[in-house]
């Protein structure tokens, strides 16, 4: 029995920590911003107090999400966007995603290279992220980091992602407006529709403007997306930037902003509440699935079936519904006595 | 699913060479080793180091230098750490150093130093060994 009180006397320290934590975030405290990120990268016990008390302070930031392939100049541009808006007085938080190696879980994070003169700017924060495993390429956390640079109070929340299978499509649940950004020279303009991208830009961009084929580019994708477009409230434009030099860069603050107050008016609400419900839907998919694991893997069920698929008696959808099926029926007869 | 913690370095080249070919290789085998690495590029100033360091919350700092600045630059450096209150993070030095220089950095706070040849597992077995506890 008394082994049980230092326990609960260090969850009282820990969430007064967290709350210390979560109040210098909203304060705008940049050691804490980095060390809420860190607890909500970690998954710990903590990280769900922290998310509880954060949630109810976001909502104010224009989120944007800005994918494309490796080598299209995405933190380059990403430089050049913040500079823009550090101009119009915007206070800005990036966070940028970059693949954790899934044989070793390490990752290499290089995407402050392109952002470093920014850095010692005081309205300016930015988080590099490992995916750390987690499917759909942007790091589950991501969402959570995003709250947080939100909480704080940036205007701007800027989230890049390497756009490369269904990474890029996740975004869409992150943020508010995603703009996807293609070099020419990459290879073939079809690579970008095939790959989902088309679908998700909200601002379609053809940077490294200055090569002699990106007008045969922007023509490629005009023809595409003036199908897309069509039934569409919100026609996506296709503009051209260098971000080496800026070009082009207030154009696209520009349309980000027409599609910000497109939001505002016509569809915040939609939009919104699509967010929600999948974050809801993922949140319960999350905790119900944990549940259920554990549950069997204290009955010893979970190893049993994972025998019985090594030994092909079984196949992996056949056993989960075995699985399910066994535990529904139990707690459905638990209801009733 | 409950995560772990990783360890997340930062390597940084302070001052004015562009001999970065020592930290990309401490970088990748770092990467190598599971940790998190934050790499940015040539060229840093202290200023940036310290506050890239506060931003990614990083429990190590590798710093690479070949010009031979860092006595000029290593106390600047630690200095800025101070004043943003990150006296956690364990801070280890590699490149073109002086033996006589070492002690001297030493007492700055700079747990280890690294010259040229140095096995990247020593580098790793020395991070694993002393990476600051957290709560």
């Amino acid at each position: 029995m008394f082994l049980r009180e230092p326990k609960a006397q260090r969850c009282v320290e820990k969430l007064s920590k967290t709350g210390e934590i979560v109040q210098g975030v909203l304060a705008g405290d940049r050691r804490s911003i980095a060390r809420a990120i860190t607890i909500i990268e970690n998954n710990t016990a903590e990280t769900q107090k922290l998310n509880a008390q954060i949630y109810g302070h976001t909502g104010k930031a224009h989120i944007i999400g800005l994918t494309g392939p490796g080598g299209s100049g995405k933190s380059t541009l990403i430089e050049k966007i913040v500079r823009e808006y550090r101009r119009r007085g915007k206070t800005v938080g990036v966070v940028a995603v970059d693949p954790t190696s899934p044989f070793t879980g390490g990752a290499f994070l290089g995407d402050r290279i392109r952002m470093q003169e920014l850095s010692t700017d005081q309205g300016v924060f930015i988080r590099s992220m490992a995916t750390r495993n987690y499917l759909g390429g942007i790091a589950k956390a991501t969402k959570d980091a995003v709250k947080v640079l939100d909480a704080a109070g940036k205007d701007i929340v800027i989230v890049e992602t390497v756009g490369a299978g269904q990474s890029e499509v996740e975004i869409i649940k992150v943020a508010q407006t995603v703009v996807v950004i293609h070099a020419p020279g990459l290879g073939d303009e079809i690579q970008a529709i095939k790959a989902g991208l088309m679908e998700i830009a909200d601002i379609f961009v053809v940077n490294k403007a200055d090569r002699e084929n990106a007008d045969k580019a922007v023509m490629d994708i005009q023809a595409i997306m003036q199908l897309n477009n069509k039934e569409k409230a919100w026609k996506t434009p296709i503009l051209k930037t260098v971000a080496l030099t800026g070009e082009g860069v207030p154009q696209l603050i520009e349309k980000l902003e027409e599609h910000k107050q497109f939001l505002e008016k016509e569809m915040k609400h939609e939009k919104s509440l699509l967010r929600a419900e999948s974050e809801l839907v993922e949140a319960l998919k999350d905790q119900a699935v944990n549940a259920i694991i554990e549950e069997l893997k204290k009955e010893g069920k979970f190893e049993e079936f994972l025998q019985k698929i090594l030994k092909k008696e079984i196949d992996p959808a056949s056993a989960a519904e075995k699985l399910l099926h066994r535990k529904f029926k139990r707690a459905a007869s638990d209801a009733e006595t | 699913m409950q995560g772990t913690r990783k360890i997340r370095v930062l390597i940084a080249k302070p001052g004015l060479d562009s001999h970065d070919r020592g930290a990309k290789v401490v970088a990748r085998a770092l990467r190598d080793a599971g940790m998190e690495v934050i790499y940015t590029g040539l060229r840093q100033t202290p200023e940036q180091i310290a506050e890239t360091a506060l931003q990614e919350d990083v429990d190590v700092i590798g710093l690479s230098i070949l010009s031979g600045a860092h006595k000029a630059l290593f106390p600047r450096i630690m200095e800025l750490l101070k004043q943003k209150g990150l006296t956690d993070v364990m801070v280890f030095a590699g490149g073109i150093i002086p033996e006589e220089d070492i002690p001297e950095l030493k007492k700055l706070g700079i747990k280890g130093i690294f010259g040229p040849g140095t096995p990247t597992e020593t580098i790793i077995h020395f991070m694993l060994e002393n990476v600051p506890e957290r709560t």
